[in-house]
């Protein structure tokens, strides 16, 4: 087998997407903080670290999948994936190409800098994906997945979803 | 010996995230609205994930332990059975194979959910708590207590503006709303005290600086458990006994019901997966 180096190994991850967010990819995510190869031919050895979006996230597991299944098709056999607490994923490690890709599916990017935690019954101004309007409403801080908030457009009155500044 | 109360430590953070995240998760399907029902899922999986990481860690701790510590570290049968067959613990075992005796969890966190008000007002004193407590654990000279400790306290901040909210909404709301999260501060409070009390493994920790101050950490609790509380127009209970077991193992009946229902299948048909 040919030595690989860590650029392809980036590479072939851009293909892995996330399962509740298939618009977004890992690498726009931000979730995998470094590769490490080691050993060659048959026993290269490739350890992803990625950290967890959320502690309960059920989706790491299904990248997990996702991850040794992108190599596998590389003939890379011997994974390691490694998750990283620390320091904790922010939306702050989101790509702009993946703040774009989300707007286009239909999700309200993060929109400012994450960690300055809202005061109570204060709410963010976010503005809809479909016409861009501000004059959108909070539904619930709590959406289908840990990630996302629901909101509605009060302009085109169409109602929509916002990943959370976290 | 410090390694065994570095895992008590670590159990008791585990038990207490599984048990909430527990009670939370018993909502689901019964919330008031759907919006406030996907909250509560969405919090109780946040508990139930630093939960994992808190059983991985403690299972790491465990599976280094000398034969004779091993031995001696849980009473449960079925977790007994496992270590004298010379097998290594996982985050699974611990969560399910202990008996209630062996869990360390908080005796305000197995209290029933009873109503929107009860269980919004028990996870207002655990959230705030743990807003401060996480904050100090960052700061642990254990890589990865402070790690976990890192990752939780942004979950644990937005739970906190979440049981707030709750708080004041129902308080400072209807006269039968006011009365009834009235009644659940009250009965609750006897169960916060539990939350600051420094044992013996918390003294030592702390003084290795892998553990919080607990006692530092009650005045900022209180401060801002006052202030939401008099927003919401409700009267802080006077200082009255205050109950103490849950983290020696002494339970109320509440959590043997918990651990019926969350075991079950384990035990019934040891190993199995889905």
């Amino acid at each position: 087998m040919e030595a690989i180096n860590k650029e392809q190994v980036f590479e072939w991850l851009s293909n892995v997407t996330d399962p509740e967010v298939p618009a977004l990819t890992i690498l726009d995510l931000g979730i995998v903080r470094k590769v490490d190869i080691t050993g060659s031919g048959p026993d290269t050895t490739v350890t992803i670290f990625i950290t967890p979006t959320y502690s309960g996230c059920p989706a790491m597991d299904v990248i997990s999948i996702g991850i040794r299944m992108a190599l596998l098709s590389r003939g890379i056999g011997k994974v390691v994936i490694e998750p990283q607490l620390s320091p904790a994923w922010t939306t702050d490690w989101m790509t702009e190409e993946g703040k774009r890709k989300l707007k286009a599916y239909g999700i309200a990017p993060p929109h400012r800098k994450a960690f300055q935690p809202l005061g109570l019954f204060e709410e963010d101004i976010v503005s809809c994906p479909r016409c861009g309007s501000e004059e959108t409403e909070l539904v619930s801080h709590f959406g289908a997945t840990s990630c996302k908030a629901l909101y509605k457009c009060l302009s085109c009155k169409e109602p929509f979803e916002h990943f959370k500044c976290h | 010996m410090n390694s065994t109360k570095k895992l008590d430590y670590t159990l008791r953070l585990a038990d207490g995230a599984l048990i909430l995240g527990h009670r939370l998760g018993e909502w689901c399907g019964h919330g008031p609205i759907l919006e406030q029902d996907i909250a509560l899922t969405n919090t109780a999986l946040d508990h139930l994930g630093r939960a994992r990481s808190l059983y991985q860690y403690a299972a790491e701790q465990f599976n280094l332990l000398p034969a004779d510590d091993k031995k001696n570290a849980f009473t449960s049968v079925a977790i007994q059975n496992l270590i004298s067959a010379g097998a290594s613990v996982d985050e699974d075992d611990l969560a399910y194979l202990r008996d209630g005796w062996d869990f360390r969890n908080e005796l305000l966190l197995e209290q029933p959910n009873i109503d929107w008000a009860y269980t919004a007002a028990r996870s207002f004193f655990y959230d705030t708590f743990n807003y401060f407590f996480f904050t100090q654990l960052l700061r642990s000279k254990d890589e990865s207590l402070s790690a976990i400790a890192e990752k939780s306290l942004k979950e644990v901040t937005y739970h906190m503006r979440w049981s707030s909210e709750w708080v004041v909404r129902l308080g400072d709301g209807t006269d039968e709303s006011h009365t009834r999260m009235q009644q659940a501060v009250n009965e609750l409070w006897m169960y916060t005290g539990e939350l600051f009390s420094m044992s013996e493994t918390d003294t030592t920790l702390l003084k290795e600086g892998i553990g919080a101050d607990l006692a530092a950490i009650k005045p900022l609790w209180m401060e801002r458990v006052r202030s939401v509380l008099d927003e919401a127009t409700i009267s802080i209970p006077v200082d009255a006994w205050m109950q103490h077991g849950g983290r020696e193992g002494r339970h109320s009946e509440h959590l043997g019901y918990i651990l019926a229902e969350l075991q079950f299948m384990q035990r019934a048909y040891p190993g199995m997966e889905w």
